[in-house]
């Protein structure tokens, strides 16, 4: 059998060519990601805003202006209502009401006996509401989540390699979460707890790629000491290419598929994940190895402390 | 490479096999496993509200009530102490400020009252610090503030008492598998699988349910109370129909603490209402006072609303009451288990509040389930595509491996929500990775022209170091996530950290030992990989 071979062998493609253009693009869309999410906001949730969200089934397909104007008239705020999923199913969305601990609560019960009254047959879905104390909390919990994680993950690095790999590992995943809250701030996607979740996770696996690289370059610089740095990073991306290609795909197989028959609800992780995936894999080659560069990593500064390694070979095989 | 001994294939064997046994009763319904025999594991993964439908609580007490409730207790003990013998006339009682003042119309008094006073308080730290501070301002008035330290064990306290009281009210007999854990200092998180209705939850649970007798003040003056003001010694209460208030004797006759017993049932007119039992004090009381106020009106006040207010046609003496005012059979129901529960002592208001409707939940659980088994069976071609003879080595791996994480959740009872579902399928995704890194490093050393078993070796050992290194930056993000997340970010991490751990035993053992079986057999001069 004729087996699939995604890269071919022996690939000597010189990633590390295009570093300094692709430095400046990425710094643009950086700052324009940031910028933007600063300007533009995100699309909060109930999750971290407060307020509640009613789902709700409809026996038949209703007139959407006439729903709206329903809800409008409970004067509960202004509404946001989206077909999710089926033409019969809708998402009602209300800012968190004035008042007290309570006040959330009355509202859904409101639009709830609003719906069972106008609209015989509906089925209410979920209910989420949530107040204004616990929404800042959820916020503050999940900005701490991400934000240890991330430092977690660059303390880990730094022991287990070298400093500068730590710092490379935390600019890069600066940079993919920098990307991912752009991409939501400009699709308007609700972010919700959900997507906190999504980001660790696009942390975790951008992470997972930058440390097959990085195991890869230590173990080059102890292998081919006199090697120049830029070649060295070239071969070690060479060497890990077809790893990389072929983890991301099958990733990004298995999320394909969960966005496209999985459950409505999941859509939002999923898609930030697929979204996380190509972000990663990116920043794995064009952030993470060339801030090796910058911060002037080569083999003395590395293995100094080390025996020299008996299997280490004098000459390089393929440059 | 060909050196595995035996031991270590038992040990893996027997690791795969007791993840299979466990993870078997979650692929069947709860209701036929439980008919299984008695030695057959039960241990069933369980499914979270967003998947089995529910309805998700969180409760907080409300600090101004709860701090008003204390102040009002303090009052009640501060009156009957002073009232004993020798008694201590004071006036002008205020409990504004949470603090209570008042005076005491004898000055001469002033240092035995405090002295009195002094007692019901509370030693509540080691360092001696009490639960009430207590002050004499102005000569002739005496002030308890309550301490930080005061109010804050007393809030634990209730807090306590509320989960129970909580508990009693949605599952009097015990028996569905209802969550009710208190969360934080001043939290109660109650989780009702399979709830069709969480308003009627709600109003169950959040009902304070003080119930107290008083006598109806008779001498007030109608128009006095239709504003608002009350004679010395009664209050203005509100009816809980709705159609104005009633002036009462701040004595209570009886409260629902004397209750030991309630239950819905109806009158001789069919109406429903709810008939309580007392305690023996309680009867005793209530027999004295209708006795001695036989033809007058009492009322009936629940959290500080006048149920009813009927006449005491002849005395009560067997230690039972009815309370009617206006009830529909649910109402009398759900009044007559928050009684028998016990009132909240303190007041819960919810805020936050998930609700899932469990068709919702079927619908989702299907799709997740479907995508899943798609997901895996792509995943899989792909591996088979890709690597041949190892790309079946990655898929026994990757079902190895989704075998032990449904095992090692059921045997933990952790509980799989529809973003755990999501993690599952990133989990076997970002599974194979570990098989990639070794396949790919295998053709590697065989491109550099190593020799097949040498290759393997090489490929394995060098991979290894990359596997732990990158998994175990994904089990820091995932234990944060468990830490610190919430909710739906927690049900994800956890199958993810499961899922790290697994993917890392089948990669690196499991389908080491393949491979190593195969190879021992066959003696390979080439590879196709």
């Amino acid at each position: 059998m004729k087996l699939l071979k995604l890269v071919p062998e022996n690939t000597n493609l010189d990633f590390m060519r295009y570093r300094n253009v692709a430095l400046v693009i990425s710094l643009i869309v950086t700052v324009l990601a940031i910028g933007f999410t600063a300007v533009q906001g995100l699309n909060f949730g109930v999750d971290f805003v407060g307020g509640q969200m009613i789902r709700t089934t409809f026996a038949r397909p209703i007139d959407v202006e006439q729903l709206r104007g329903r809800v409008e008239g409970l004067h509960l705020g202004e509404a946001n209502i989206q077909e999710f999923g089926g033409p019969t199913t809708y998402q009602i969305r209300l800012p968190r009401p004035g008042g007290g601990a309570n006040a959330a609560n009355l509202a859904a019960e409101r639009v709830k006996s609003m719906l069972a009254a106008d609209y015989p047959g509906s089925r209410i879905d979920s209910v989420d509401t949530v107040s204004g104390k616990v929404s800042e909390e959820l916020a503050q919990n999940g900005a701490i989540a991400i934000a240890l994680a991330m430092l977690g993950i660059a303390i880990y690095i730094w022991f287990r390699f070298e400093w500068q790999f730590g710092v490379g590992a935390l600019l890069t995943l600066g940079h993919d979460v920098a990307m991912t809250l752009g991409f939501f701030s400009f699709t308007r996607l609700p972010v919700d707890l959900n997507v906190v979740a999504a980001i660790l996770t696009i942390i975790g696996y951008s992470l997972n790629d930058t440390v097959v690289i990085y195991d890869r370059i230590r173990e080059n610089l102890r292998k081919y000491r006199k090697m120049a740095i830029l070649p060295l990073l070239n071969l070690s991306l060479n060497e890990t290419l077809a790893r990389t290609v072929v983890t991301s795909l099958t990733v990004l197989i298995a999320l394909g598929i969960l966005m496209a028959i999985g459950p409505e609800v999941v859509f939002g992780l999923a898609i930030a994940i697929f979204l996380g995936v190509f972000i990663g894999t990116y920043s794995s080659i064009y952030i993470s190895a060339p801030v090796l560069v910058w911060l002037g990593i080569n083999p003395s500064s590395f293995v100094k402390n080390e025996e020299p390694d008996p299997t280490a070979k004098a000459e390089p095989q393929r440059v | 490479m060909l050196d595995f001994p035996k031991w270590k294939v038992w040990t893996i064997f027997l690791v795969i096999a007791v993840g299979i046994v466990l993870a078997v009763p979650s692929l069947f319904p709860k209701s036929q496993v439980e008919t299984w025999p008695s030695w057959a594991p039960k241990e069933q993964i369980s499914l979270g509200l967003d998947l089995a439908g529910g309805s998700h609580l969180l409760l907080e007490a409300d600090a101004v009530d709860a701090a008003k409730q204390r102040v009002a207790a303090m009052e009640d003990e501060v009156s009957t102490e002073l009232r004993r013998d020798p008694r201590i006339e004071i006036g002008d009682v205020s409990t504004a400020n949470s603090r209570l003042s008042f005076m005491v119309r004898d000055p001469t008094q002033l240092d035995a009252a405090v002295e009195r006073i002094r007692t019901l308080t509370r030693p509540v730290a080691l360092t001696g610090a009490r639960d009430w501070d207590v002050a004499v301002v102005d000569q002739t008035r005496i002030v308890l503030t309550p301490t930080a330290t005061g109010s804050a064990n007393a809030l634990k306290q209730a807090m306590t008492v509320a989960r129970d009281v909580v508990r009693r009210r949605i599952d009097p007999s015990g028996t569905k598998e209802v969550t009710v854990i208190n969360e934080g200092d001043n939290r109660i998180l109650v989780q009702v699988p399979g709830v069709e209705n969480p308003e009627a939850l709600k109003k169950l649970i959040g009902q304070t349910a003080r119930l107290e007798f008083k006598l109806v003040d008779l001498q007030a003056n109608p128009q006095e109370v239709a504003a608002g003001h009350a004679p010395a010694g009664s209050q203005v209460l509100p009816m809980a129909s709705g159609g104005g208030a009633i002036a009462v004797k701040r004595r209570v006759i009886v409260s629902g603490d004397q209750v030991t017993d309630a239950r819905q049932s109806f009158d001789q007119d069919g109406r429903p209402v709810v008939t309580l039992k007392f305690n023996t004090a309680g009867a005793k009381r209530f027999a004295r006072v209708t006795q001695e106020n036989t033809g007058k009106p009492f009322a009936i006040i629940l959290d500080d609303k006048v149920l009813s207010a009927p006449n005491i046609n002849e005395p009560i003496l067997g230690g039972s009451a009815q309370i009617s005012g206006n009830f529909t059979v649910q109402s009398a129901n759900d009044l007559a288990i928050s009684l028998a529960s016990g009132k909240l002592p303190v007041k819960l208001n919810v805020v936050e509040e998930r609700s899932v409707g469990p068709d919702l939940g079927k619908d989702s659980i299907h799709k997740g389930a479907i995508a899943s088994i798609v997901a895996v069976l792509a995943v899989i071609v792909f591996m088979l595509l890709t690597y041949g003879r190892f790309g079946v080595y990655a898929t026994a791996a990757l079902i190895v491996n989704a075998f032990l994480i449904l095992g090692i959740m059921a045997m933990f009872n952790a509980t799989l929500t529809l973003p755990g579902i999501a993690g599952f399928i990133l989990t076997i995704g970002a599974a194979v990775d570990a098989n990639v890194l070794i396949n790919e490093r295998i053709r590697e050393e065989l491109r550099r022209g190593r020799r097949v078993l040498d290759a393997i070796e090489t490929g394995y050992h060098e991979a290894r170091r990359a596997i732990f290194d990158a998994n175990l930056t994904h089990v820091i993000a995932a234990m944060l996530m468990v830490y610190f997340g919430s909710g739906p970010v927690r049900g994800f991490a956890v199958v993810l950290l499961i899922g790290v751990v697994t993917s890392f035993f089948t990669a690196v053992f499991f389908t080491r030992m393949l491979v190593a079986l195969w190879a021992r057999r066959s003696r390979p001069r080439e590879l196709h990989i």
